[in-house]
């Protein structure tokens, strides 16, 4: 019997591998043919164009922009929340709004597209029209907005643990100095719990990063190097998504080269979980 | 002698000075906080009230019972649906098993060595990566590896590459594996807080009556952790239903026009003349001779059928297809598991993208119903979960 309770969570390992390995040895055949000095410095993306270029560059910054304008939206709000919701709400008030903000987490991604495309971009197209500002059908604003939205619950939740583990003596501390809550939130708590809010944001900005469909339904599809939210462009993600939905014939370079971009993509997620994993030692506080 | 003025300095201890500011930035912030809770809240109804505004009125028994089509009057979720439903079931089938032993076995028998912590650093880290990257490597090992047995295993017996060869590729059978290799992690860890949850001495009671460890982690630990684990599961298969990424990358079929279940396994399912994504002809007006090759029907482009019978030889525009028996009797008759484990698939999330990456907006209403039933149906399954959880947390004390 525990062998076969062994080999079941050995099966997570093996995923593991099994991503690295596909991943890896897929992209080894795309640098066989594209140089890696290219895939990292050129600036245009066209892999299924007649003459392809394959500088990874025009994704990234598409999945930056996207990502900066979840964190813009889901940072402030996520952590506005937490507050609220540790210092200031009633457990009763707590306990039913906590569940009910993880719904946002609960919604089908493509589903927010949906929205991101026709509720959130209408609505902005409006809103910006008299500032001058002619905002595209499909633009990275409104999915990253969206894609905020969907990560807030991550945030919120997990900052809210934090602040919440942090002990009741050091706020009573605080409290009998004469501070008011909303100091003893922000000079004590926070800062006491800062090891699990930048867990949370990281864990936040990673689902940003890896998000698919918000970005793929609402984002536009075309590469390009964006350098201002209102503008279209694709991430490393919808690229990857838009080639599957064609003909995906084996060994081309066009297949090989979605692996590569998945390669990125892990890159990219490893090292927020690494840079996560430091910050969380380096600011640990320890009770 | 100074005269110390008690009444001033009782007045400086009970109101220093600014402290009616302090107390109204306290008071104002909860304004804020409510302020953010609400726009999250805000973003649940709006998205519904969106989809209802949009999609409501298609929320028809038609609509559950007709299959995809290019025309946007008739078109229905009933191949969704029954996709989902499936690839669900196949998801549930390897993720439960899998999921809950692994949990048991992380919390109950696993050594404190390299081994565990790199099972338990792999399981937190596959929580946190893109959904994507689980369809790439499905693509990598289900759809090409073990779905070309002819190309990589030459060397077996070739009904066993036939085998391979039906039930992998882009099937229902990879949906469901690689659905369950992503909520994987879920359902460990709600396991294993569940098991952890229960009390050491419910472990002693059994342990000293006889039992052996694995009597008492059966009998004792396991349906005390029950509820936990469920609310995981739960958690888990919401979140597999509404995955749409790493089922494109399998190549989830855009339009699907039969069941997996009502369709045996040697029945055929010919297309004639070139077909666009949406399943309509790329060149209307042109036609074929076709010698039909077993009983069936013909579906004409405009959605007509007609019996066919073999051996007939008849014109039939672009656009139709001829669909060998289908019936009940026929398809229990030749009933195998891999008859639909082994079927191409289109599963709800997917035939929502597909109506919403079309411009007309009749398409984009039946987007919105597609949207209404999938959220409806995760926000159930979320609810219950969350419910659960807290009936949990109210009738357990230890």
């Amino acid at each position: 019997m525990e062998g076969l309770l062994f080999a079941a969570a050995a099966v997570a390992i093996a995923i593991v591998l099994g991503i690295v390995y596909v991943v890896v040895s897929e992209s080894t055949k795309f640098f066989a043919q594209v140089s890696v000095i290219e895939f990292l410095t050129s600036t245009t993306w066209t892999p299924l164009f007649d003459n392809p270029q394959y500088g990874i560059a025009p994704l990234l910054t598409g999945t930056f922009m996207s990502t900066l304008v979840a964190l813009a939206v889901a940072v402030p709000l996520g952590l506005l929340v937490a507050i609220y919701l540790s210092e200031f709400a009633s457990p009763r008030t707590r306990e039913t709004l906590k569940p009910t903000l993880e719904l946002l987490a609960a919604v089908p991604t493509v589903v927010y597209g949906y929205f991101a495309l026709l509720f959130v971009t209408p609505l902005l197209q409006g809103w910006l029209r008299p500032l001058g500002i002619e905002l595209p059908s499909f633009n990275l604003l409104s999915a990253g907005i969206v894609m905020g939205l969907m990560i807030i619950p991550y945030i919120a939740s997990l900052s809210e643990d934090a602040m919440r583990s942090v002990p009741r003596s050091m706020r009573e501390g605080s409290y009998a100095m004469g501070a008011t809550r909303l100091e003893t939130a922000f000079r004590v708590v926070v800062p006491a719990a800062i090891s699990g809010v930048i867990g949370a944001v990281i864990l936040g900005m990673s689902r940003a990063i890896g998000e698919t469909m918000i970005v793929v339904v609402a984002g536009g599809q075309m590469p390009q190097m964006v350098t201002t939210p209102t503008q279209q462009g694709a991430t490393v993600t919808a690229f990857i998504a838009q080639v599957a939905l064609g003909d995906l014939p084996f060994g081309t370079l066009e297949y090989n080269s979605i692996f590569a971009a998945g390669l990125a993509l892990l890159v990219l997620t490893l090292l927020f979980n690494f840079v996560a994993f430091w910050l969380q030692r380096r600011y640990r506080e320890a009770y | 002698m100074v005269a110390v003025d008690v009444q001033k300095v009782r007045d400086i201890t009970a109101h220093p000075p600014g402290l009616a500011a302090r107390r109204f930035k306290d008071s104002a912030f909860i304004i804020w906080g409510i302020l953010a809770t609400i726009i999250g809240l805000g973003t649940l109804v709006a998205l519904v009230s969106e989809l209802v505004h949009d999609g409501g009125h298609r929320l028809t028994l038609a609509f559950f019972t007709s299959f995809p089509s290019s025309d946007p009057a008739i078109a229905g979720i009933l191949s969704a649906w029954v996709g989902s439903l499936l690839v669900i079931f196949t998801t549930a089938l390897f993720a439960i098993p899998i999921g809950v032993l692994a949990g048991i076995y992380l919390e109950e028998y696993a050594p404190k060595n390299a081994i565990t912590s790199s099972i338990e650093i792999a399981v937190n880290n596959l929580a946190g990566v893109p959904s994507i990257l689980f369809g790439l490597m499905a693509v990598g090992i289900f759809v090409q590896f073990l779905g070309n047995p002819n190309r990589w295993f030459a060397f077996l017996p070739e009904s066993v590459r036939d085998g391979g060869a039906d039930l992998f590729g882009q099937s229902i059978l990879t949906a469901g594996i690689t659905l369950s290799l992503l909520i994987l992690p879920v359902v460990v860890v709600a396991t294993r807080e569940a098991v952890r949850g229960v009390p050491q001495e419910i472990r002693h009671a059994a342990l000293a009556v006889g039992a052996t460890k694995w009597q008492s982690t059966q009998h004792h630990v396991l349906p005390y952790a029950l509820p936990g684990v469920v609310t995981g599961v739960i958690i888990g298969i919401s979140r597999a239903l509404g995955e749409t990424a790493p089922l494109i990358m399998i190549g989830g079929l855009t339009f699907v026009a039969f069941l997996p279940i009502t369709r045996p396994g040697d029945a055929t399912f010919e297309t004639i003349g070139q077909l666009d994504e949406y399943g309509a002809a790329v060149d209307p007006g042109a036609t074929e001779m076709v010698r039909i090759s077993h009983d069936g029907v013909v579906v004409l482009p405009d959605f007509t059928e007609r019996a066919v019978q073999a051996g007939q030889t008849i014109e039939l525009p672009h656009g139709s297809t001829i669909q060998s028996v289908a019936t009940w009797g026929d398809a229990i008759a030749s009933w195998s598991p891999t008859n639909w484990l082994g079927q191409e698939f289109t599963v709800m999330p997917i035939q929502m993208f597909n109506w919403t990456s079309r411009p007309q907006a009749e398409f984009l209403e039946l987007a919105a119903a597609a949207g209404i039933v999938l959220l409806g149906i995760t926000l159930l399954m979320n609810g219950t979960a969350i419910w659960l959880r807290y009936r949990l947390r109210k009738s357990i004390k230890w």
